[in-house]
């Protein structure tokens, strides 16, 4: 439970990324540390989820450095790095359908090294619908519920790390508020969150801090207090 | 065709439920690895050809070491196919793949001519496991002992990869990979963990088929299990090859539909019996083109 002026939990520094010769990602460097929420906004194509593939070794990168506490993840393989304690939530929830919800929260803890006793319990406290749902099967839940699932599942990996990709896409505005407060109670129990979001400003109304990403470069940091004129302040510095 | 039919009797029915057996093991051991390699093992009947040598070429043993010798054999050839052939093309296209698999069975295939014809005479007999071929009478019917192993190996295997798949973690994990691979990984399942179980299960049931397939034709060939193989994958396809339980049905189906077909067809007639099964085939695809047991939703059986 290391506050924000201690060494970042993620790290990254000057990361590029290239899909053949076409670069996704230039000169990216940002930190997360624990116990804090971080946003990465930006127009579709910007970049956002390259970074997000390239921390969990999906995509490594062609320069550049990514950093878990301290330590270089290159060339580890996706599961490596989720069992280093990075976590994903990924884009379109991913969700196994056929399986059944507990099915889904015990694969999360695939990712463990611990047997993740009471992990599971933990979830259920967080998001108890899930545990009403236990044995129903994923697909049959509404979208909200599965995304609820889909953190769910990376928080049973009991992750220093966690990474979210536009959890809120597809929900309705209500639901919205359920996502962004569990990531709130998330953070307070000392996670580091890298959110990438389409809902700008409610994005940097929520993280401590925003990068804002086009074109595979990140152009502008707002705060909290620039919540109330975000559309307003991406539109001059994109333009 | 009802005079066809009328032909089909107690022991026809029987035999069928034995080839049935037999070849839903087999559908097993390729949809296991289909699973999580998204990869058509063309070459698992050569596998089944080894063990087969195996137990001819050890036939002064005791049948036991001799039957331990085959799954040795198996298991390790297919640990090594898996290491050796199928893990660095992973990433390659379902395509690649599969024709890779065609190549390491003629392979195979030649290594085994190679070594069978030392002594000038193409086959070798695996007489130590023959006896099991005797057949008891049951109300009339003869049933030879081989088939009441079949379907008795075939329906406790099965059982335990039930148990295996539905109870376990690990199971758990296999059947996540099966559905969505690259999120297992980013969700921490280890790729090599699932990928080395699939394919060191899909060896056992290939010994299995094996010793099974061995007691009933002694006569061992480089070619042997071929035809099975070839019949065998028609039948997980047009079961459903994306999903475990519809492709051992569609590899039971296939063989029962075989068994029963030959039973029927006139001792003269047999030559007919690939072109009613495939003609059989041809049938059900067209009416399901997504499988026989398949939902109806979009399948992978296009990709393959």
């Amino acid at each position: 439970m290391t506050g924000p002026q201690s060494a970042p939990l993620l790290e990254l520094d000057g990361v590029e990324i290239r899909y053949g010769t076409v670069s996704a990602v230039r000169g990216l460097s940002l930190e997360v540390h624990a116990g804090e929420i971080v946003g990465l906004i930006g127009p579709n194509g910007a970049g956002k989820s390259t970074t997000l593939h390239a921390i969990m070794g999906v995509l490594p990168p062609s320069a550049g450095e990514i950093r878990l506490a301290g330590n270089s993840l290159r060339g580890r393989r996706p599961e490596q790095v989720a069992r280093a304690g990075i976590a994903l939530v990924p884009e379109g929830r991913r969700i196994f359908g056929d399986f059944t919800v507990e099915e889904n929260l015990r694969l999360g803890l695939s990712a463990r090294r611990d047997a993740g006793d009471g992990a599971l319990a933990e979830v259920y406290k967080l998001f108890p619908i899930l545990d009403e749902f236990r044995r129903r099967h994923a697909g049959a839940l509404s979208g909200g519920q599965q995304q609820q699932l889909a953190i769910g599942r990376a928080l049973a990996a009991g992750p220093d790390v966690l990474l979210l990709d536009e959890p809120s896409l597809g929900l309705a505005p209500n639901v919205v508020d359920v996502v962004f407060d569990a990531l709130s109670a998330i953070r307070d129990r000392g996670v580091a969150v890298l959110l990438v979001e389409q809902r700008a400003q409610r994005t940097v109304a929520l993280a401590g801090r925003t990068y804002v990403l086009a074109n595979g470069e990140h152009r502008l940091t707002l705060g909290p207090e620039d919540a109330a004129d975000t559309q307003t302040l991406i539109a001059a510095y994109l333009s | 065709m009802t005079g066809l039919l009328a032909t089909v009797d107690a022991q026809t029915i029987v035999d069928a439920i034995g080839l049935g057996a037999v070849y839903a093991l087999m559908a097993v051991g390729i949809g296991l690895v289909f699973g999580v390699l998204r990869l058509v093992n063309f070459a698992y009947g050569q596998l089944v050809m080894a063990g087969a040598y195996t137990l001819a070429f050890t036939s002064s043993w005791p049948v036991v070491w001799s039957i331990v010798a085959c799954f040795a054999v198996v298991i390790a050839l297919s640990l090594a196919m898996e290491r050796v052939v199928f893990r660095p093309l992973r990433t390659q296209s379902p395509t690649v793949m599969l024709v890779t698999t065609f190549a390491v069975a003629f392979l195979l295939q030649s290594v085994a001519l190679i070594i069978d014809v030392r002594d000038d005479t193409i086959g070798e007999a695996a007489a130590s496991v023959a006896p099991l071929n005797q057949a008891v009478t049951v109300a009339g019917t003869d049933i030879r002992k081989v088939v009441f192993v079949a379907v008795g190996v075939a329906v406790l295997s099965l059982g335990l990869l039930a148990v295996l798949l539905g109870r376990t973690t690990i199971g758990l994990q296999m059947r996540a990979a099966a559905a969505d691979f690259r999120t297992a990984r980013l969700i921490g399942v280890q790729a090599d963990r699932v990928i080395g179980l699939a394919v060191l299960l899909s060896g056992v049931l290939a010994a299995i088929v094996a010793v099974i397939l061995t007691v009933q034709f002694p006569l061992v060939t480089p070619d042997f299990a071929l035809r099975d193989t070839i019949v065998v994958l028609v039948g997980v396809v047009v079961g459903g090859i994306d999903r475990l339980w519809t492709a051992t049905l569609g590899g039971f189906a296939i063989g029962f539909a075989t068994g029963v077909i030959n039973g029927a067809l006139p001792t003269d007639k047999t030559v007919f019996l690939p072109a009613l099964v495939f003609a059989l085939v041809v049938l059900v695809l067209l009416l399901r083109p997504a499988g026989l047991f398949a939902r109806g939703r979009a399948s992978v059986v296009d990709r393959v």
